[in-house]
């Protein structure tokens, strides 16, 4: 019987050490193998694929044969309504940082407190995240149809003087979606948090509490640094996933009233799937791709890095 | 627990056989199919009155033609657009699928993705006459309509009534005062579901064919020329319409048909009073109403001529449906069963279910609703048919042309904006 890299028993124990060697990288290599056999179909071939396809002027039917270079990035780069998209996903990062961040922290701490009903209020604000993206927004839509549940819930209680055409105004209907999408992942920020609060340990709390620090001291300097690499996470996540917006926006108005509400997803589906630009679509897939890969990594190296090589000891210290 | 190399290898050598021995076999499987000929079909008709005239109209097919077998796949309207020239692309394309005629058949025949009927359908296509025209791609047929309709005014009489409207408009200035007349009554004049740029696109295409002649018109879909005039006129007389705030609270992010509080939605439940679209509005509408029934106070008339234009009187934006047959096809059977679509019994029932306006001369008796009726009657009047221009114009120029003017509508261009807009889209490759 021959072993399986073609050499006898007899050999193989003539020289153990390399068989034992070579068996155990073919192990490694077939064990591996369908992993990266899928990784390399799936993920890497596309985005050369894509890359490629970028290249031309293709309207999804024909030969590939009318390359134009660099010409398609140039004209996206050169597109106002394509700089549009790319500044209200710019924008959308900052919201979400600004106000999420505080939003989810505070509802945190609060939930982290022993609350009667502690446990159905957590449940009422993860809610929204299980919902699908799709179901969110067909469900908002409604409520903000006009003369729809917002309006007539504002003008209930009186503040009917507030009412607007929430998702037709050119210069509402963007932070319209961002009141939206903050219901929707809010509970997701929660959630990391709580879990980022309870591996706090309780006696470090004690500890500043019997060296005098206010309870506002106290989330100053252990609270907050012990909850770094949780927030942290929980940004480079809310950054990603606002430069990538897609579904709710799409479903909700379509990147519309006259582009008031796209992103570059919605840019790039408009381009692809209703107008055929195969191409051009491809070329403005492969910029979102470069500023997405760009972003991680400088966030790797510039902002988990620390949470990585000196972990969370190292900071209270 | 540790697999021993040979049984690993066993298990490589077994799977290998396995993959093997099921090729083969899935390989003889197609072998026996391939001796009787198989027609895929991808229609888009999942709801409505069309879907059990359907079903009817494959298995009758079926029985006729013994040695096809007929596979039909229903595809939602939307879906339609990206998974056409998905399939087109792959080694598996449909054989007979929607096509709409136009600038994206005109993509398909230049890709070689479709097939030249001229010589299988010359015996019938004359009974269809001029409605032809619009799936053919340098006078040769690549496709075939089963039905063709009109845009207009879809409108309540009620509403009109109580306006003091007593006549419908029948010059621009005359659908102005119109407007301004429902305005004064307390009556939101007109819907349009902004949210879905094509509904704001038919004024403006409207108003290009009652203000450019014929032969721009037609041009414009060979050399994608907007030098003329007219097209910058089109949206000033746009213009004059959007000044009178004629539309819905919120009209921007209106949906075209989905809902009851879309444009149609508003239409059927009596909240405005005109609305601007294409024959198959009633269907859309009754589907939105409580009783599921086409309201009883919906009228129909044409869009207004321009007076002292170049357009002839009476020219009419409308666009159909028909069936191509791709590269690989078989044929006949692929144009068999377009002869069937066409046949005056098929035809008939597509007019008498209300599912459509039939194409074939002699049957357009059997369409017994009376507004359709007068919608039928212009289509068979009309000196000149344009295409809608969003399906006229190759895809990518077409939707630049609806954005563009939902740009208008916003506010957002001026009507040069809107024709420097398309003349560059057109220049893109």
């Amino acid at each position: 019987m021959t072993t399986l890299d073609g050499t006898t028993a007899g050999r193989a124990s003539a020289r153990p050490a390399v068989v034992r060697l070579r068996r155990k990288w073919l192990e490694i290599g077939l064990f591996l193998a369908p992993a990266i056999a899928l990784y390399v179909i799936f993920l890497i071939v596309p985005v050369v694929q894509a890359v490629r396809y970028s290249l031309y002027a293709w309207n999804g039917l024909e030969e590939l044969t009318d390359f134009v270079g660099l010409g398609n990035y140039r004209e996206a780069f050169g597109d106002p309504d394509f700089r549009q998209a790319m500044q209200h996903n710019g924008i959308l990062v900052v919201l979400s940082l600004v106000f999420q961040l505080p939003l989810a922290l505070g509802v945190a701490l609060l939930l982290n407190r022993r609350l009667p009903g502690r446990s159905v209020l957590r449940l009422i604000f993860f809610m929204p995240y299980v919902l699908s993206e799709a179901i969110t927004a067909v469900v908002f839509l409604q409520i903000l149809q006009p003369d729809g549940l917002a309006d007539e819930f504002l003008r209930r209680i009186g503040l009917g003087g507030l009412v607007q055409l929430w998702l037709a105004d050119l210069q509402l209907v963007f932070f319209t979606l961002f009141v939206v999408i903050t219901w929707k992942y809010i509970g997701f920020a929660i959630i990391l948090f709580l879990a980022g609060l309870q591996g706090i340990p309780r006696e470090l709390h004690e500890a500043a509490a019997m060296d005098g620090a206010s309870s506002w001291r106290s989330l100053q300097y252990v609270t907050l640094p012990l909850l770094g690499p949780t927030i942290r996470i929980w940004a480079f996540l809310a950054i990603i996933g606002s430069i990538q917006l897609f579904d709710i926006v799409w479903i909700m108005t379509l990147g519309g009233p006259a582009g008031a509400s796209s992103t570059m997803a919605t840019y790039m589906v408009d381009q692809g799937v209703n107008s055929y630009r195969i191409g051009y679509a491809t070329s403005v897939a492969v910029i979102l791709f470069g500023i997405c890969f760009v972003v991680s990594i400088l966030y790797q190296l510039l902002v988990l890095r620390r949470d990585v090589i000196g972990g969370t000891a190292k900071m209270v210290g | 627990m540790k697999i021993s190399h040979t049984k690993m290898w066993k298990l490589l050598v077994l799977a290998a056989v396995v993959g093997v021995a099921a090729t083969l076999l899935s390989a003889a499987g197609t072998a026996a199919e391939k001796q009787s000929v198989t027609l895929v079909w991808w229609h888009n008709v999942t709801q409505g009155p069309g879907v059990k005239l359907y079903k009817d109209i494959a298995s009758e097919f079926q029985k006729k033609n013994p040695d096809i077998t007929l596979k039909v796949v229903p595809l939602q309207n939307e879906q339609f657009r990206t998974k056409i020239p998905i399939a087109l692309q792959s080694n598996d394309p449909p054989d007979v699928f929607q096509s709409w005629g136009g600038g994206g058949l005109v993509d398909q025949q230049k890709a070689g993705k479709v097939t030249d009927l001229t010589k299988y359908v010359a015996p019938w296509i004359k009974t269809i006459g001029g409605s032809a025209a619009g799936w053919q791609v340098n006078g040769k047929q690549y496709a075939v309509p089963y039905s063709v309709g009109v845009v207009g005014f879809w409108f309540n009489k009620q509403l009109f009534k109580q306006a003091g409207v007593s006549a419908a408009p029948k010059t621009w200035p005359q659908f102005l005062a119109v407007v301004s007349k429902l305005k004064n009554a307390g009556i939101t004049p007109l819907s349009v579901g902004g949210k879905d740029t094509w509904t704001e696109a038919f004024y403006w295409d409207y108003l290009a064919v009652k203000l450019c002649s014929k032969s721009v018109m037609q041009q414009s879909a060979v050399t994608y020329s907007f030098k003329d005039p007219c097209w910058v006129k089109a949206g000033k007389y746009l213009q004059q319409l959007l000044d009178l705030e004629p539309f819905q609270d919120g009209f921007l992010a209106t949906p075209a048909q989905q809902t009851p509080t879309s444009a149609a939605g508003l239409m059927a439940n009596a909240k405005v009073a005109m609305e601007l679209q294409g024959h198959w509005d009633p269907g859309t509408m009754a589907a939105l109403t409580p009783d599921q029934k086409v309201p009883g106070f919906l009228g129909w008339f044409p869009f207004p001529n321009v007076p002292g234009s170049k357009a002839v009187p009476g020219s009419l934006l409308g666009g159909g449906d028909g069936y191509a047959c791709s590269s690989q096809a078989p044929q006949p059977a692929c144009s068999q069963l377009l002869a069937y679509i066409n046949s005056p019994s098929v035809q008939r029932r597509i007019g008498s279910t209300g599912f459509g306006l039939p194409v074939r001369r002699g049957t357009q008796s059997s369409v017994k609703d009376p507004n359709l009726g007068t919608v039928l009657k212009f289509r068979t009047t009309s000196p000149f048919i344009q295409l809608y221009l969003d399906q006229a114009y190759s895809a990518a120029i077409g939707q630049a042309l609806n954005t563009a003017i939902g740009k208008q509508f916003a506010g957002k261009a001026t009507p040069a904006q809107v024709v420097a807009e398309i003349a560059k889209a057109a220049k893109k490759k």
